[in-house]
């Protein structure tokens, strides 16, 4: 790998080429052969800074190296190219391995503009003889550095959005349990805000737990819910209605003094639910629904 | 009535009987049904019923109407009814659509369903055993 990049080093001539003899076309062509030219010297420049603005201290020398040379190579392509697709898979590929090793949003980004700035300097020094050409070869190289730019900050947000919704659905699936307490007796403990969404999982959780645990009783413990709207208490009667038309009575406890409220400004019609103020009193109802006692242990007493 | 293979089956069992309906009926089909039913009641001399559904998918609102008036016809026939086996999906189905089963009793399973019969029945002060 080193041997053919000091190859392309030694081989390559650092002719300038006659102002006016270039198009606009060929310009762009010129530019990433220079920086294909000069690719072991750079690619390690690049790799130095950012070592000294301590990026992606996450990863190892190696990985670095590696990484570093893909991220080069891609760079490279696009500008010669012009295509982003390859680029913006290769990014999310990326950001794939490196977001559950920590890095950050600020260092991605930083990498991609630090080597925006190496290769800049570069084309300076190479054509700093001859500005009108160094012009209008930064005013082909700048719109496509900051195409790139973007394309991998984008890519890389993108990448940590799907993670956080993807952990967002498991903790939603994780946050409507429906546990078995006694035969025929499920509880279902719901903590934190209920959203439309949520509301449907645990309609489609509480429907299912009863079929599956043959349940005729089922508390909903509401207690840690701190505020519900109007679509989810509708929903709320309706899983009611749904689950006593498939033989189970609910039983729902905890109702915050501002759920009542709410529930009583907003007119949703309660007739029908059976509510009792805590989880302990709604177990013991259940329980005398279903026809269980609970004695103590020692007949004498208590402690 | 219908012509055709029924899509539904009436047994007795004991003071009750179980009607289970085996695949979704069709208007006609669903009146053959009630007719058929309400008329097994009488001459059995049953004194509730089962309507087993469990392997619908579907109930639609004159489905779930005719269930309903079923249920009332048996009550004047002297039999209670009880629903049983309605899947998840079709529960929660029913209520957005704003669908119930009226005055009559639901109940999760066959057995379930027998044994809340059971309990009804049992009032009276002449059982059968």
């Amino acid at each position: 790998m080193r041997a053919t990049d000091e190859e392309m080093t030694v081989s390559g001539s650092d002719v300038l080429p006659a102002l006016g003899a270039l198009d606009e076309e060929e310009l762009l062509p010129q530019l990433v052969a220079h920086l294909r030219e000069h690719r072991t010297r750079l690619r390690q420049e690049w790799a130095s800074r950012i070592q000294e603005a301590h990026l992606l201290q996450a990863m190892t020398a190696q990985e670095m190296a590696a990484e570093t040379t893909s991220v080069y190579d891609n760079y490279v392509e696009v500008l010669e190219t012009g295509s982003v697709e390859a680029l913006q898979h290769y990014a999310r590929d990326l950001s794939e391995r490196i977001i559950p090793r920590g890095v950050e949003t600020n260092e991605v980004v930083g990498i991609v503009l630090l080597l925006r700035d190496v290769l800049a300097r570069s084309l300076f020094e190479k054509y700093q003889q001859n500005f009108p050409l160094l012009n209008r070869v930064l005013d082909a190289y700048e719109p496509a550095a900051n195409r790139i730019a973007n394309t991998v900050a984008v890519s890389f947000v993108e990448e940590r959005e799907r993670v956080i919704r993807q952990q967002q659905e498991s903790i939603r699936e994780l946050s409507t349990p429906v546990l078995p307490v006694r035969e025929r007796l499920l509880i279902l403990p719901i903590i934190g805000v209920l959203d439309g969404e949520r509301a449907r999982q645990l309609t489609e959780q509480l429907l299912g737990g009863i079929r599956t645990h043959r349940a005729r009783v089922v508390v909903i413990d509401i207690t840690g819910v701190p505020d519900v709207d109007e679509a989810v208490a509708n929903h709320l009667v309706q899983t009611v209605d749904a689950s006593r038309l498939m033989g189970a009575s609910v039983i729902i406890t905890g109702l915050s003094p501002e759920i009542a409220q709410t529930l009583v400004t907003i007119g949703v019609d309660l007739s029908k639910m059976d509510t009792i103020g805590d989880l302990q009193g709604g177990l013991e109802e259940a329980e005398r629904l279903l026809g269980y006692t609970v004695t103590h242990g020692d007949a004498a007493g208590g402690p | 009535m219908t012509p055709g293979p029924r899509l539904f089956s009436i047994l007795r069992q004991g003071p009750f009987l179980i009607a289970s309906i085996h695949t979704a009926l069709d208007d006609s089909q669903l009146v053959r049904f009630q007719h058929d039913l309400v008329q097994r009641i009488g001459a059995e001399r049953a004194r509730g019923v089962v309507i087993d559904v469990a392997a619908l998918d579907v109930l639609d609102s004159f489905a779930s109407r005719t269930l309903r008036d079923i249920g009332e016809m048996a009550r004047l026939r002297g039999a209670g009814t009880v629903i049983v086996g309605i899947q998840p999906e079709v529960a929660f189905a029913m209520v957005r659509l704003g669908m119930d089963t009226g005055s009559v009793s639901t109940a999760l399973d066959l057995e379930e369903g027998l044994a809340f019969l059971d309990g009804r029945v049992s009032d009276p002060a002449v059982r059968r055993r």
